[in-house]
């Protein structure tokens, strides 16, 4: 009970912390300070404080836009075992719901972007909605590899009692779907292979353009929200590296704290040594990790 | 699946996989380089009971120097001192031929363990291994446009004929060497000249330029 109620907790509480590493990772290889790593959390708490701005020609999706997208991006943490010993809530086929929870997360934004009518906004939303489609064939190919290899159908046995097994007798495929599932990740959140956070070029930006228009405590939410989706695709690549489960549940919770840090230094560093990918050549990296997702799957079905 | 040996197999489909989206000159060279490393831990690794721990050795040793550091080595200074592009412009978009080969290799996993094979006891991935490089490495011949992009596939194509070749090697040891170590380099060989005169005829190694031949 404990237990869970902490991964909830840290859920809630540590996502802006990753972001904080994200960014000292980065300042340090670039031989900078760099900023605290409790900055997030004050830049949260000064977006709060301020006032919103909307535009006349916005309507009521606006305004719901940064909510339910935050809402669902907080509903889908409940899903997924997130260091404790199950996820809160777990039944049969609750990774599609995770899937869509986060697709639904996106649809908000995207329409919150449309509905400003601003032509950039347009652009990343575009731009957003066909990588993302491109995205969701790797991680459904990835975690239906998960399921044929773990034989559980919820992401609490998925991704906790079953790995252990696999990873003896299917490692290689476990290795790809893995590695699949990163650059999903790094897509999903917008990162630098895919999109550069910290661009402050309109034509090139994909995530950040479309939340170009929301101000004071929607911005803040959406920033909330994007930091809660790290934690959770986080938790993900970790819970599927780290195997099995540590017998002690505290120090299991432990070594997925330190997994999500590895996982945020891991970003950082392909963030300081990657350059950006052409526009063009983003969906040739999303279509190889679906290759290699289907890959994995295909030696999982041999 | 049983084991780590796998891995080996996997990675070698999966460097098939990398080569086939890259379009970096150097990353491919670098990728081709990494297969031939990998390719020569494989007669040690498959080593049964059998085998004459001497002649997997050699075999590996041979592989390794060939393959992994001789042959990239040669390509990447063919490559600098020839002012080659470092990108690679494909006939054939990245995409389309990354899916091909995809499916290529997902066809050579479902035949290839259908095909009877007169040895029992083989290591199940080989032969979708071979079959899924050799024609990955088809892919590339055909798709790149430059000279250099087809002595790539042809390497690649190499290395699956190579991991065929185990199959054989507890039965015609030298046969297998032989043919293995020699024809690569009576390919790279040809293939030098052949970029090297293309170079020289047209001031560029681009393919294309041959077809436009008059008199």
């Amino acid at each position: 009970m404990i237990l869970a109620a902490l991964q909830l907790a840290a859920f809630l509480l540590l996502p802006p912390l990753l972001l904080g590493v994200i960014g000292r990772v980065k300042s340090r290889v670039a031989g900078r300070e760099g900023p605290p790593l409790l900055q997030p959390y004050l830049d949260l708490r000064r977006l709060a404080g301020k006032g919103a701005v909307y535009s006349r020609t916005t309507s009521w999706i606006f305004r719901a836009g940064p909510v339910v997208s935050l809402a669902a991006v907080a509903a889908a943490g409940l899903l997924l075992p997130l260091g404790g010993p199950a996820s809160t809530l777990s039944f049969a086929g609750d990774f599609v719901l995770l899937a869509y929870l986060l697709g639904l997360a996106r649809f908000a934004t995207v329409l919150a972007a449309l509905d400003t009518g601003s032509s950039f906004e347009g652009m990343g939303a575009a731009r957003e909605a066909a990588f993302s489609a491109l995205a969701e064939p790797a991680l459904f190919l990835g975690l239906v590899s998960l399921v044929r290899s773990t034989g559980g159908v919820d992401l609490t046995h998925l991704l906790g009692d079953g790995l252990a097994a696999s990873w003896r007798t299917d490692g290689p495929a476990l290795l790809l779907v893995a590695l699949a599932i990163f650059v999903v990740a790094l897509a999903e959140n917008a990162r630098i292979p895919v999109d550069d956070p910290a661009t402050h070029l309109e034509l090139t930006m994909i995530h950040e353009v479309m939340v170009l228009d929301h101000s004071g405590p929607d911005l803040a939410m959406i920033q909330y929200g994007a930091a809660l989706k790290l934690y959770l695709f986080g938790a993900l690549v970790v819970q599927l590296a780290l195997g099995a489960r540590l017998a002690d549940p505290w120090l299991a919770l432990l070594a997925f704290g330190l997994g999500q840090v590895a996982f945020a230094v891991a970003i950082g560093l392909v963030e300081s040594t990657m350059a950006r990918l052409r526009l063009v050549r983003v969906p040739q990296l999303l279509i190889g990790a679906s290759v290699l997702s289907a890959f994995a799957l295909i030696l999982l079905l041999r | 699946m049983t084991g780590w040996i796998d891995l080996l197999f996997v990675l070698v489909l999966v460097i098939d996989l990398f080569v086939l989206a890259s379009s970096r000159l150097r990353a491919g060279i670098r990728a081709v380089a990494l297969q031939g490393g990998v390719l020569a831990f494989m007669p040690l690794a498959l080593a049964g009971a059998a085998t004459d721990t001497r002649h997997a050795l050699t075999l590996a040793v041979g592989a390794l120097v060939v393959k992994a550091l001789g042959i990239p080595w040669l390509l990447a200074r063919a490559t600098r001192e020839s002012t080659v592009s470092r990108e690679l412009a494909p006939l054939v978009g990245f995409v389309p031929t990354l899916v091909a080969g995809a499916l290529g290799i997902a066809l050579a996993i479902w035949l290839g363990s259908d095909l009877p094979l007169p040895f029992p006891g083989t290591h199940p991935l080989l032969v979708p291994t071979s079959m899924g490089t050799v024609w990955a490495g088809l892919l590339l011949i055909v798709t790149r446009r430059k000279a250099v992009g087809q002595v790539l596939g042809f390497l690649v194509l190499e290395n699956g004929v190579f991991v065929l070749g185990l199959l054989l090697s507890d039965f015609m040891p030298a046969m297998v060497e032989v043919g293995v170590l020699l024809d690569l380099f009576a390919a790279v060989f040809v293939m030098g000249l052949v970029m090297f005169d293309i170079q020289r005829a047209f001031s560029s190694l681009d393919t294309e330029k041959l077809s436009s031949l008059r008199d």
